[in-house]
């Protein structure tokens, strides 16, 4: 089972992971589940009404526009990075947050790095399951790197232009 | 200048603590070349041909004395004691040990300098015109919105990962000295109707293997929506652009293939529906960074008895000021370009020697202020017209006087083979070579305005395609061939050239440029330039003078 970092009231833990990932073609499991888009659409609705947790992976070719009449549903919604350079998931994970108000669990998975811990953490991922071994303390390390920051992101971090206002 | 306030500081600062670290998992061996390739150019840092090359950011063109002396410490010390400014105004040292390179970045964090985004798929240095705040033409100072850019693009989380690299340049003049039009966002500063200041916004300009120049995708942008606009551009075309081609991944390729309009609706619609206001700048912090750029202007006569007298005296000087000086917007000062295009020498190259130079004579007479042009220049925008014999006959000693600027001598070339792993061809030998056969200032300056951009590959680095005369360095079975283009313009007449005819051999390119200033010479009806009398004749008797042995 794949590490779990999660970031609770701005510490990075190492957290239970109720969720169990499904593949397309893997029978299914009992318990909470992570679902492609596709099996989510066929299958999501029975599970749901057999009282599971469901979560909802997204590829980077799918968007997050697709989820936005199930979200309220969406226990957890997982982008999985094929490649740490394709950012596109980056901007869905903006969306999903500040467009579409998601208040749940937004997970990152596939190629996931310490670099890029600071960057999904001010996107608004918030837990995480890192390819590369990190300890949720080097997780942290990686978020806390830089005391400053220049825009506003969806966590709570104050930018430099209000921090120079006050 | 804008300086660094202790946010800044602390910023570079922690960007250069966690390079040393990397650098040191690198040493140690607990990351491979592999995976510490992703770090190191994260800030600038590429492995060459012969070593590895760092790219310093010179945000939009603009340095201090302090900042030029640190460079000059940095490549006497680290390099072999010479720099290269690139078109991109930034500084390149192609002889860096990577063990020195934490050091480096800690030399010129302590100067309020840095390396970030020089290199990678993110937003990179962002230029602007060279002769801000000193030309009457403006209507703003350009660098303010640079520097707000400059800030909001710094890691920003949503936009290190894009399709590809991306580049941004600002004006705020009717001409364009910044290439707008060859840019991912060329940003022109325009008066509306009421009055209010706002941005021409034109996206997906580029070079490379498939040039555009950019369309308009909004005539006006308030100014105070820069930031969030650009935040829909950029959301636009990290979710769209495509990533299954590195030749086609960046803006440009997007652009054309949804059809300028279209792109231009879907940033709109992004844009209208995010929220704009935590986005955009307060007007307290553009208040803040504005206040950095006012410079404090003497009263002085508008003319001046000493610089009358040393034009009149000194033929040299004259036709120094002639090409390489330039009015300035307040009376009794001048703009004065430092030519790094001495027949002869690589373009854009400077010794640390000579930068220790120009620091003085910024410091001295410029108000502090030396600025890198995209021609691969630099230039002082605030000399006392009384203090530009003193500042010639400084610059004349150390190599820098040459009077050539947008003549046939000042070519702008890319380091090709000579140091660049993706060049086909060399580029520094036929730049000398074209400057060493212009070695004429009389001649050259009969000649007049003539662009020429060397580029030693496809990836356009020398600009070729915008070149008056371009010339770009192919493979053909191992031998180096040059294919030229004329007719290109990188200004506010902004064109790509077209080709001349089939590719020639080193040997043979710059007896074709002067075939083809022959040509003009003998074609160019009063007042002509060299582009304008191509545009009116067309390829072909051009063609016919380089290809006249062939028939």
């Amino acid at each position: 089972m794949p590490t779990l970092i999660k970031s609770q009231g701005g510490r990075m833990v190492l957290a239970n992971d109720p969720f169990t990932h499904v593949d397309d073609e893997e029978a299914l499991p009992p318990g909470d589940v992570i679902l492609s888009l596709a099996r989510f659409q066929t299958e999501g609705e029975g599970l749901l009404s057999d009282g599971r947790s469901v979560g909802v992976r997204l590829t980077t070719d799918e968007e997050v526009e697709a989820l936005a009449y199930d979200l309220p549903r969406i226990a957890v919604v997982a982008l999985k990075f094929p490649k740490f350079l394709d950012g596109r998931h980056y901007s869905n994970a903006r969306i999903l947050r500040d467009r579409f108000k998601f208040p749940r669990e937004l997970r990152a998975c596939g190629d996931v790095l310490r670099e890029q811990a600071g960057f999904m953490l001010r996107c608004g991922f918030d837990a995480f399951e890192p390819a590369d071994g990190s300890t949720p303390e080097q997780w942290e390390r990686a978020t806390r790197r830089y005391r400053h920051v220049y825009q506003r992101g969806v966590d709570a971090r104050v930018p430099a232009f209000v921090e120079r206002s006050s | 200048m804008y300086r660094y306030d202790g946010i800044d500081k602390e910023f570079v600062a922690d960007r250069a603590a966690e390079f040393r670290e990397q650098v040191n998992r690198r040493l140690a061996g607990e990351l491979t070349e592999d995976q510490f390739k992703r770090i190191r150019l994260m800030n600038g840092l590429y492995l060459q041909l012969h070593a590895y090359m760092l790219r310093i950011a010179i945000p939009y063109g603009t340095l201090s004395a302090r900042k030029l002396r640190k460079l000059a410490y940095i490549a006497k010390t680290y390099d072999k004691g010479y720099g290269h400014f690139t078109t991109r105004t930034n500084l390149q040292l192609h002889w860096i040990k990577l063990k020195d390179a934490p050091e480096i970045l800690e030399h010129l964090a302590e100067v309020e300098m840095h390396a970030m985004q020089t290199s990678g798929n993110v937003i990179r240095n962002i230029t602007a015109d060279p002769f801000a705040g000193a030309t009457a033409d403006e209507l703003d100072d350009p660098r303010v919105w640079a520097e707000a850019i400059r800030q909001w693009s710094t890691l920003h989380p949503e936009f290190t990962f894009l399709p590809r690299k991306f580049k941004i340049a600002v004006t705020a003049a009717a001409k364009d000295r910044a290439a707008l039009r060859v840019y991912d966002i060329g940003l022109a500063l325009r008066r509306g109707r009421s009055g209010e200041l706002g941005f021409e916004v034109m996206v997906g300009g580029g070079l490379g293997r498939t040039p555009y120049l950019g369309p308009t995708i909004r005539e006006f942008l308030p100014t105070r929506h820069l930031l969030s606009y650009l935040q829909a551009i950029l959301r636009v075309y990290n979710r769209y652009g495509r990533r299954d081609n590195i030749w086609k991944a960046r803006i440009k390729v997007l652009v054309a293939s949804l059809g300028a309009e279209e792109f231009a609706k879907q940033v709109e619609a992004e844009w209208e529906k995010s929220e704009q206001e935590p986005v955009d700048l307060p007007d307290t912090e553009l208040a803040r960074i504005r206040g950095w750029f006012t410079p404090k202007f003497a009263t002085l006569a508008p003319a001046s008895e000493a610089f009358e007298q040393a034009k009149a005296a000194d033929p040299e000087f004259a036709r120094w000021t002639r090409h390489n000086v330039h009015p300035h917007k307040q009376p009794g000062y001048a703009i004065a370009d430092v030519s790094l295009k001495t027949p002869g020498q690589t373009p854009g190259d400077i010794t640390s020697e000579q930068m220790e130079v120009v620091a003085e004579l910024g410091e001295r007479y410029s108000l502090d202020d030396i600025r890198v042009n995209y021609q691969q220049n630099l230039l002082l925008p605030h000399v006392r017209l009384d203090d530009l014999p003193a500042v010639h006959a400084a610059l004349k000693a150390a190599g820098l006087a040459t009077p050539n600027m947008d003549l046939v001598t000042d070519i702008v070339a890319c380091p090709g083979l000579d140091y660049c792993s993706l060049a086909n061809a060399r580029a520094i030998p036929i730049a000398q070579d074209i400057a060493r056969r212009f070695d004429d200032a009389e001649r050259a300056e009969l000649i007049g305005e003539l662009k020429i951009r060397i580029s030693g590959c496809i990836n356009a680095c020398g600009h070729h395609h915008v070149g008056h005369i371009g010339i770009l360095g192919v493979d053909k079975k191992g031998e180096e061939f040059y294919q030229v283009t004329l007719g290109g313009s990188g200004a506010e007449d902004a064109a790509l050239g077209s080709i001349l005819g089939p590719a020639l051999p080193a040997n043979k390119v710059a007896e074709a440029v002067e075939q083809m200033v022959d040509v003009y010479l003998r074609e160019r009806t009063a007042g002509e330039r060299f582009l304008d009398t191509f545009r009116r004749t067309g390829v072909a008797p051009f063609k016919e003078a380089v290809y006249a042995d062939a028939h």
